[in-house]
């Protein structure tokens, strides 16, 4: 009997199938993967399961007794439990507060006592070491998720899902993270892991169920697969992701940070200097000021200590515009905030940016002709997949939204490319094709300032790496000088090791 | 400038608040379900009106302010069903209360009483005293000779801030404010929190509305409201979304009014009249920005 039977699940949205005809089969007591890229259908079928969602054929059954029509509620009963992968906390109370949300202990007046005592004895029973009357807005992210997978203990749910849980963590935090799955199977719970990294599916998963655009593609034992092996079911062929790298020689200084202070708590300033052809990483758990460090450099927050120069100009108060016009090209870390406009065509946000040129626009008057040649070329040249350049495009995949900001940024011809997380949430495809015109962008001898919080990319993109840590800057040497094992401990605060 | 700590003093400031809180509190509830309610102005002058009629069909008093709770409720009702059910923009519904309820009663009030923006004279609400506590020294007198309202009021305060922070059901609704998406997550019933939250603001509205009408005058006048229902979402921003801070916030404004009807200075009379405002003005540019409401407010999903 499995804990989960999942057979024939198909679900329609207009216009696509999220799920064609899934099987999927989760045995009690295991940690089972459920592996797929973004848009292979995995959260709808947890959805489905948990019954946010009503599949359009197939059936449920859970340990055994088949589901008719499920909803939320139910799937509490039968010990269903979810850890979302946007977390569905509530900043302004306490730890403790949002674990009993929605089953209380007391009848009318919340007995405070007992839901404390409830929950702290829940928390030490794990190892989770949680201060259960801090307010949520006050710890980490990897707490707050281990606030999150409590509220299912709680709840006393024997199957647990994880949606995508390593998105948002640390290197350390992910370890931890896995020993508290590992500490839950001793317990008898099952573990349902959704996710796309190959790595810690290996590490800890007993089976694994590969979904690929809606479908259900292969259902393995790990211990019988390699890492390879499931890329390549993952994606559906072959992938590479190793990078050939090129000897460059480096140019002149593009770009320098002169005593700027990223964060105003931070003790030390940050000094940096990026040359022509060379690609440097910043490393750093979220938070760190990176954003202060991106904002800083557009000149979209006011550098309130320190200078930035640009190609031996000064141009700490310069606009933003002025920066560009001086050939910066920026990809921002908040593509839907900062990058596109969702609700545009295609051709409108190849205007971003560019409205005030003579080319694009003359005496006010939108060149249309000319903007319909671009878009097209650029599409082209960045494999851009989309029906034409009138399509909005918040209808398009994450890969192809960025792969337009990005040949709109390269087009504009930049000596140097602020790059940040730009391949975060993307598809593999889509990542292997960023990398390789950042790389080819260095190799031409720009200046590329890359920050991300994977460190694969860091590791395989940089010539040198910078590590953040709470607006200091722990270390900034040769990507060769590091390894994981380091990097990881420098994201953490922890100097000299 | 003496009479400014007296006991008078305070009594009248305390009569100004009473609507204020009452509609403070009740548009603070309103909020935390995650439903604006910009309508607040037009739900007590329902409720202004509903007390007049009450009292002048029936001869009792408490028949208005019964009237005056229900008409409130009934505009409550009529907000919760446009931004629940049919998701209308909260602030559009909000002010197309207040358009309606302004143009409604001045029909209402010729068709009743035939005659132009003026209500007939209605018998007031008796003030009563408390035995016992009115012997007290000092604040003897607030029990003594009191409208039944300042009473009403105070154990409004109270409840809703032991419903908000002590009881099951207060959480959830702090929850369903801050975090709808949370709170249906753990299975909790957001839509009913919010019609409940909703319509109950209106008969607070109301139940403020009919103070105006009934207590301090004794008919109904057009636009008698005049801004107190503004006021008091001022006093439910600045209290930070909590009953006990509404009521000092609308302690506060209620003070500047009561300043303005006792300061004998030579002032034209227009600058007085805009004191209290001003102070709300003054106060929200200065401290408004530091209080934190409700992250989901105004936002309907799906």
């Amino acid at each position: 009997m499995y804990a989960v039977e999942m057979r024939g699940i198909t679900k329609r949205f207009p216009g696509m199938i999220a799920n064609d005809q899934i099987e999927f089969l989760v045995e009690k007591g295991e940690i089972h993967s459920l592996l797929g890229e973004n848009g292979a259908g995995k959260t709808t079928l947890m959805k489905i399961l948990f019954g946010l969602y009503q599949p359009d054929g197939g059936s449920i059954k859970i340990n055994g007794n088949e589901i008719k029509h499920q909803t939320a509620v139910k799937a509490f009963e039968m010990g269903l439990g979810m850890v979302h992968q946007h977390f569905m906390l509530i900043d302004n109370m306490t730890v403790w507060e949002n674990i009993v949300l929605g089953s209380e202990p007391g009848n009318f007046m919340i007995d405070r006592k007992k839901g404390k005592e409830i929950v702290k004895h829940l928390s030490e029973k794990y190892h989770f070491d949680l201060d259960v009357d801090a307010k949520i807005s006050e710890i980490s992210v990897g707490m707050k998720q281990r606030v999150e997978i409590l509220k299912t203990l709680y709840r006393g749910a024997e199957i647990i899902i994880l949606d995508e849980p390593t998105a948002v963590l640390t290197p350390l935090e992910v370890e931890q993270l896995l020993q508290i799955l590992l500490e839950m199977k001793k317990e008898g719970k099952t573990i349902i892991f959704i996710t796309h990294k190959l790595k810690e599916t290996m590490a800890v998963s007993d089976h694994v169920t590969i979904l690929r655009s809606g479908k259900s593609v292969e259902f393995l034992k790990t211990t019988e697969t390699t890492e390879k092996e499931l890329a390549a079911l993952m994606v559906g062929y072959e992938i590479d992701m190793t990078l050939e790298r090129k000897k460059v020689e480096k140019g002149e200084t593009i770009l320098s940070l002169q005593n700027v202070r990223l964060l105003p708590q931070a003790e030390k300033t940050v000094d940096l200097e990026i040359r022509a052809g060379e690609i440097l990483g910043i490393a750093g758990v979220e938070g760190n000021g990176q954003q202060q460090l991106e904002e800083m450099i557009m000149g979209l927050e006011k550098v309130k200590c320190g200078k930035i120069f640009f190609k031996q100009e000064e141009i700490t108060g310069m606009s933003v515009k002025e920066r560009c016009k001086r050939g910066i090209g920026y990809i921002p870390s908040d593509r839907y905030k900062r990058a596109i406009l969702p609700g545009f065509s295609l051709k409108d946000n190849y205007l971003l940016g560019n409205q005030y040129k003579d080319s694009y626009a003359r005496k006010g008057m939108l060149n249309q002709e000319y903007i319909e040649k671009k878009t097209k070329e650029l599409m082209e040249k960045f494999d851009v997949r989309a029906v034409n350049g009138d399509q909005l495009i918040g209808a398009l995949s994450g890969g192809n939204q960025q792969k337009l900001v990005l040949s709109r940024e390269v087009d504009k011809d930049p000596d140097l490319i602020l790059a940040c997380q730009p391949v975060r949430g993307l598809d593999i495809g889509a990542i292997k094709f960023i990398h390789n015109v950042l790389l080819e962008l260095r190799n031409q001898g720009k200046a590329v300032l890359l920050i991300s919080a994977e460190l694969s990319d860091l590791f395989q993109l940089s010539d040198r790496i910078g590590v953040l840590y709470k607006g200091e800057m722990m270390s900034l040497q040769e990507t060769e000088k590091y390894t994981t094992e380091s990097i990881s401990l420098l994201m953490a605060g922890k100097k000299g090791v | 400038m003496d009479s400014i700590l007296s006991m008078e003093m305070l009594l009248s400031t305390l009569r100004m608040a009473i609507p204020l809180v009452l509609a403070s509190v009740g548009g603070t509830l309103c909020e935390r379900s995650g439903i604006i309610n910009l309508g607040i102005e037009g739900m007590m002058l329902s409720g202004a009106f509903g007390a007049v009629y009450g009292t002048y069909i029936s001869g009792n008093p408490w028949i208005g302010v019964l009237f005056a709770i229900l008409v409130g409720g009934l505009f409550g009702i009529l907000h919760a069903v446009l931004c629940i059910r049919f998701k209308t923009n909260q602030s559009v519904s909000g002010i197309g209360i207040n358009v309606f309820v302004s143009g409604l009663t001045i029909v209402l009030t010729r068709a009743v009483w035939k005659s132009d923006g003026m209500s007939g004279q209605v018998e007031k609400l008796p003030a009563v005293s408390i035995p016992g506590l009115k012997e007290l020294p000092v604040i003897g007198t607030l029990f003594t000779e009191q409208s039944p309202y300042l009473f009403i009021t105070a154990g409004i305060v109270l409840g809703a801030w032991f419903f908000m922070y002590r009881t099951k059901a207060g959480l959830r609704l702090r929850a369903i404010g801050d975090h709808p998406q949370a709170a249906q997550t753990v299975g909790i019933n957001v839509s009913l929190y919010r019609y409940v939250a909703v319509t109950f603001c209106g008969m607070l509205c109301g139940l403020a509305g009919g103070y105006l009408s009934i207590v301090q005058s004794n008919l109904f006048v057009k636009e008698m409201v005049a801004g107190r229902g503004f006021m008091a979402l001022a006093a439910m921003i600045l209290g930070g979304w909590n009953p006990l801070g509404a009521l000092c916030a609308s302690l506060v404004f209620a003070f500047a009014q009561a300043l303005r009807i006792s300061l004998k200075v030579e002032i034209p009379n227009q600058l007085m009249l805009m004191l209290p405002y001003f102070i709300t003005l003054f106060v929200l540019l200065f401290f408004g920005r530091k209080v934190k409401g409700p992250q989901a407010a105004g936002n309907i999903e799906e």
